[in-house]
């Protein structure tokens, strides 16, 4: 395979795509080659000069009214034969739980490698591509590169910042769309009942886990976050198991980076560590002094969250008078 | 399912920040508990299903296929070959469809939508394509009905109801179920139960077939760089004060 030096980037959620055009610009200039993103769906043909600004040098086109929702078979059909055609070297695809599948079946029409959830992609002194990822629940990093070509990743929501868009332009290349039939059938979709702000975009986050005794006390959590300016959130058990929040944080819920995460009552399992590993300032709050989380904090207090909770917001309303 | 390292348990040399997995505890990976879980409650209501629980490995994996044996299913197979020690999610996903296409007829293939320690989520939908068969992943709720099957996936943003015909590959989220500890009964019936052992060569697997496309580099603790600094006081009220103050002090509070 011959191959052409080009990325090439695509995922069904916009504002990734701009994300991954930011960190693929800087690849592709560092490897010296193009940046290709690929766009699919029904009258979008106004957002190819958008991905250009945000660094792409062409873009291929895909639209169609059969093409207006994400529908696994059409566009895993429509990336695989520009693939087969383009030959990109390597293929950056958003890491959803539409895409990741997405990626993964990819991957293996065109019998390539795959490495999800990227969280730093960079070239060694070979032009090598490098890959990061957390691996064994979060107690390490990976580093990862491709034995072949083509080489595909995934790269999750917020691992790389979107770019600031430029005065760029470029080529639009229109894809005939032939669509693969689907072989499954969505019958309903439902929003999901998500808090207006959300958590990965709180700048403050106040978190509680297991210490956390009844699903009402968490207006605890709710009265200093309104306070902070920030969120309540909740590790895994509070979510999965007890239903008393809808999402969580943590590797397999939702990764943070806020300037202030507090957690209250949380052990501080690897897993849910993982998850906040990028805040700025971690404070923690727990009963048991011996709590693994204190290791990862910037602050931490042994105490009864009950009691610190209260007192902590009186004390910063106080301060910030 | 995957027999995966107990990720809670794993110990870091603090030394040169490399894991400690030789002698790290394994367990059945928690999703693909979950998929187990859901396959035996099929069964359950189905009544005449066959439920086989199939592995691969490079290392003995009786004990966990014991423990799925215990929880309900009927057969157990295991490909266990040293030539799967470095395989990539594609090479273990090629040995799974060879060993299923080998087990023979199936209705429905169920997986954990990731692993406890890999976390790579890749390995169930290689599977439904090298099987050419449809994928429903991140499915929190299941149920089967005459040949087809329903499902809810869960989405970032939505919740998504999905219709599917058997034969179907469906991976599971951790949200579907609690999967049942197994009573003494169950375990000592499970001890009757046969597990197929296989090796590549039983499945006609070339090596060559299964070299990693990928390449480790390296595996590493993360530092952590943090002050952990504990905050103490006579009274609550003087811990809050001087945590508010450091706060403040942080820039991470806004006035």
């Amino acid at each position: 395979m011959s191959g052409n030096r080009a990325i090439g980037v695509y995922s069904e959620k916009y504002d990734l795509m701009l994300e991954m055009l930011g960190k693929g610009r800087e690849l592709a200039d560092k490897q010296q080659v193009e940046l290709v993103a690929v766009l699919i769906g029904y009258n979008v043909a106004d957002k190819t000069s958008e991905l250009m600004k945000y660094g792409a040098d062409k873009v291929y086109l895909a639209d169609d009214p059969t093409l207006e929702r994400f529908q696994a078979e059409a566009y895993l059909g429509i990336l695989h034969s520009l693939a087969v055609d383009y030959e990109p070297e390597t293929v950056m695809i958003g890491s959803t739980r539409n895409g990741k599948p997405l990626a993964a079946r990819l991957a293996t029409r065109l019998d390539a490698g795959c490495v999800p959830d990227c969280t730093r992609l960079g070239v060694d002194e070979n032009g090598r591509l490098v890959c990061e990822r957390i691996a064994y629940g979060g107690n390490a990093t990976a580093k990862i590169a491709f034995a072949k070509k083509p080489q595909i990743v995934t790269v999750p929501q917020r691992a790389f910042d979107k770019p600031l868009p430029k005065d760029r332009s470029g080529q639009v290349v229109k894809v005939d769309v032939k669509v693969d039939a689907a072989r499954t059938e969505v019958v309903d979709v439902k929003p999901l009942e998500t808090s207006n702000v959300r958590i990965e975009e709180a700048e403050v986050i106040v978190s509680c886990g297991r210490g956390l005794e009844k699903k009402e006390d968490r207006a605890l959590l709710d009265e200093l976050a309104v306070v902070l300016g920030g969120q309540a959130g909740s590790s895994r058990p509070l979510a999965e198991d007890r239903k008393w929040f809808t999402e969580w944080v943590g590797l397999s819920g939702h990764k943070v980076k806020p300037k202030l995460y507090i957690a209250c009552g949380i052990s501080g399992v690897i897993q849910h560590v993982a998850g906040i590993r990028d805040s700025k300032v971690i404070v923690a709050i727990n009963k048991d002094e011996q709590a693994p989380i204190f290791e990862i904090a910037d602050y931490g207090v042994v105490g009864n969250l009950y009691e610190i909770l209260p007192a902590l917001k009186e004390a910063i309303k106080k301060q910030l008078q | 399912m995957k027999q995966a390292i107990d990720v809670s348990q794993l110990k870091v040399d603090p030394a040169t920040r490399q894991l400690i997995t030789a002698t790290a505890p394994k367990k059945i990976s928690d999703f693909d508990k979950n998929a187990l879980e859901e396959a035996v409650k099929i069964k359950e209501k189905a009544g005449n299903a066959e439920l086989c629980t199939l592995t691969v490995t490079s290392e003995d994996a009786k004990t966990v296929l014991r423990e799925a044996l215990a929880m309900g299913a009927d057969k157990a197979y295991v490909v266990n070959d040293t030539g799967l020690r470095n395989v990539d999610t594609f090479g273990t996903a090629y040995v799974l469809a060879e060993a299923i296409k080998k087990i023979g007829e199936y209705d429905l293939i169920l997986c954990g939508e990731t692993s406890l320690d890999s976390f790579s989520g890749l390995v169930g939908a290689r599977l439904a394509e090298l099987l050419g068969l449809p994928l429903v992943s991140s499915v929190r709720k299941l149920s089967v009905e005459g040949d087809a099957v329903t499902a809810e996936r869960s989405l970032e943003e939505s919740i998504e109801a999905v219709k599917a015909k058997m034969p179907c590959l469906v991976s599971v989220t951790r949200e579907i179920n609690q999967p049942r500890i197994p009573s003494l009964m169950m375990i000592m019936k499970a001890s009757k139960k046969e597990i197929v052992n296989w090796t590549l060569a039983d499945l006609n697997v070339q090596k060559e077939k299964l070299a990693s496309k990928i390449e480790l580099v390296e595996v590493l603790a993360p530092k952590t760089e943090r002050k952990k600094i504990r905050i103490t006081g006579e009274s609550v009220q003087e811990i809050a004060e001087k945590l508010a103050k450091a706060l403040i002090q942080e820039g991470v509070v806004k006035r």
